[in-house]
């Protein structure tokens, strides 16, 4: 393992040994008049508390339905998704989720949108508290100031930092992204992949992203997780990314390593298991 | 409804030169709807002139009902009132009528929308009631009801509310899958469901379905008051058929048309005011 020279940071991870988030023998299959239709066929996997996993794969893999059932969206044919040992069963603010289409309440401010759910999740706290979470949370991602816009004023950029204050307002146990940034110009991207990464670092949070960017995973990720194709999709092959913490771009991209891994995650994608569509 | 959004007022000083483009603009858009209206009047004319036309021409209409146009509030008992109480009359029975269709419609239409089983169980039934025509439930409602406003009132009730219901549980059922999704991971009450999602999600679709029912009423009171009598412009323009007076006709079918246009507006200048500013398309 190749370790870039870091002063203050030597870990390679945030993350305890604990695991946190668990997989166990995960199947979801529907039924269709032509007999039964398996998305994802026996997924096995322990995400420790504090890591950032992203889940990588082809469009139709099953990765939404993999999230889906994590945020309690859907559930399991087969098998059981637990957190701290509770088997999820329903959605609920301990797994908040960042939508890929923004999904704000367009017809309520920026505020508005975080305060929604503060208020839901925290009934019993004092109106002044509620207030300060809201307005707390929008300062972490650098949008006090436009606290009382509409999301039709706002940047995409800026949307998809109000839902990840929204998100966050609510103090999840794990933050799960689906596709967060895919529809972003990609200096905005990067910018919000790394704010990202400091909220990760200073919340300590279990982050599960889906991503189709294998530069993003590896510039974010502890692990990443690569899916192959459905139906029946499974997890093809776990990536350890080495990178020491906290992380810095340009270092990284210079990282011979970096390219080694980049490499693998192309081959294991477009080669092995190349899109039949492609 | 097809306004650009980006339509704000800026906070720029009044500008002299922009105001008088603006009126110009307006005025140029004024001169195609003028000539066909000239036009239009022209070929009326023409065709009327002959010694046995059966309709009267634009200028012998005018001269015959200029006491109804210059007089409208005229009051001389029974049903021989100025055109404005006659408008007025069927103006009210259309807002006793129209109002309980917009309660009960948009209370059906997002019962229906949210549950599956009220959905499927209902849905057909609708879709077959609303092709009724307005005129057809008159009978039925006279036999409930025995007197002739109330069921002129439940004639445009029954025709004012499909429309109503059928585009409010549209609005529900088309409600993103996100937004959902967002108050499930949320936990919303059901109330907080209601007025921060279900409502505000659902209300451009309201306003189409209320705009839609407000001309089909106004189109089934005419209808409907030839039938039942009494005051009403309606049974004014059948009144005036009997008595030969096709001036009169004419000029009352001038007046539904305009009052018809400004409900219409009516509707669109209320959905103005209460759509949020994000949902005007």
């Amino acid at each position: 393992m190749q370790v870039l020279n870091s002063p203050t940071q030597t870990s390679t991870s945030y993350a305890t040994q604990e695991p946190f988030l668990i997989f166990d023998n995960l199947s979801k299959v529907y039924p269709t008049p032509t007999g039964d239709f398996v998305v994802l066929d026996g997924i096995d996997l322990a995400i420790n508390e504090g890591e950032f996993v992203c889940v990588i794969g082809h469009s139709g893999c099953g990765k939404s339905t993999l999230l889906d059932m994590v945020a309690g969206f859907r559930q399991p044919t087969d098998g059981e998704v637990r957190l701290q040992t509770q088997p999820i069963q329903a959605p609920g603010p301990d797994r908040m989720v960042v939508f890929q289409n923004y999904s704000l309440l367009p017809w309520l401010t920026a505020y508005e949108n975080i305060y929604l759910g503060v208020k839901s999740v925290f009934p019993n706290k004092p109106e002044a508290a509620k207030k300060h979470i809201v307005m707390e949370h929008l300062e972490m991602v650098g949008l006090a100031d436009v606290a009382n816009k509409k999301p039709s004023a706002l940047s995409g950029g800026m949307k998809q930092r109000v839902c990840i204050a929204r998100a966050l307002a609510l103090r999840p146990k794990v933050l799960i992204l689906d596709e967060p940034f895919g529809a972003l110009d990609p200096i905005t991207r990067e910018e919000l992949q790394e704010e990202l990464l400091t909220i990760w670092r200073d919340h300590q949070i279990t982050v599960l992203m889906i991503t189709h960017d294998i530069d993003e995973a590896l510039f974010l990720s502890d692990r990443v997780v690569m899916m192959t194709n459905g139906p029946a999709a499974k997890i093809g092959e776990i990536m350890l990314v080495p990178f020491a913490r906290p992380r810095d771009r340009a270092r990284m991209m210079e990282d011979p390593k970096f390219y080694e891994l980049r490499n693998e995650a192309l081959d294991f994608l477009y080669n092995r298991h190349a899109h039949a569509d492609t | 409804m097809t306004a650009p959004l980006d339509i704000r007022p800026t906070r720029s000083r009044f500008n002299l030169q922009k105001f008088a483009n603006s009126a110009l603009d307006a005025l140029k858009g004024l001169v195609p709807p003028v000539v066909a209206i000239l036009i239009f009047l022209v070929i009326w004319q023409v065709l009327t002139m002959g010694p046995d036309a059966n309709l009267p021409t634009p200028v012998r209409t005018v001269q015959e009902t200029w006491e109804l146009i210059i007089n409208p509030f005229f009051n001389y008992g029974g049903t021989d009132k100025g055109l404005f109480w006659q408008v007025w009359t069927s103006l009210q029975r259309v807002a006793l009528g129209f109002t309980l269709a917009a309660v009960v419609g948009i209370a059906l239409g997002i019962l229906v929308g949210t549950s599956s089983l009220m959905y499927s169980a209902l849905d057909p039934l609708f879709q077959i009631l609303r092709t009724v025509p307005p005129l057809a439930w008159l009978p039925i409602s006279l036999a409930a009801f025995q007197q002739a406003n109330p069921s002129a009132i439940f004639v445009i009730f029954i025709t004012a509310i499909w429309p109503i219901i059928i585009n409010t549980t549209e609005g529900v059922r088309q409600i993103p899958q996100d937004y959902n999704n967002v108050a499930r991971v949320l936990q919303l009450s059901k109330s907080e469901y209601f007025f921060k999602i279900l409502f505000p999600a659902t209300v451009p679709y309201i306003f189409t379905g209320l705009r839609i029912g407000i001309g089909l009423s106004w189109l089934a009171i005419v209808a409907a008051e030839m039938l039942i009598g009494g005051v009403g412009i309606g049974f004014f323009i059948w009144d005036a058929w009997n008595s030969s007076r096709i001036s009169d006709i004419i000029i009352a079918i001038l007046y539904v048309g305009i009052v018809g246009l400004l409900l219409d507006r009516l509707i669109v200048f209320v959905g103005g005011l209460v759509l949020p500013e994000e949902q005007k398309q």
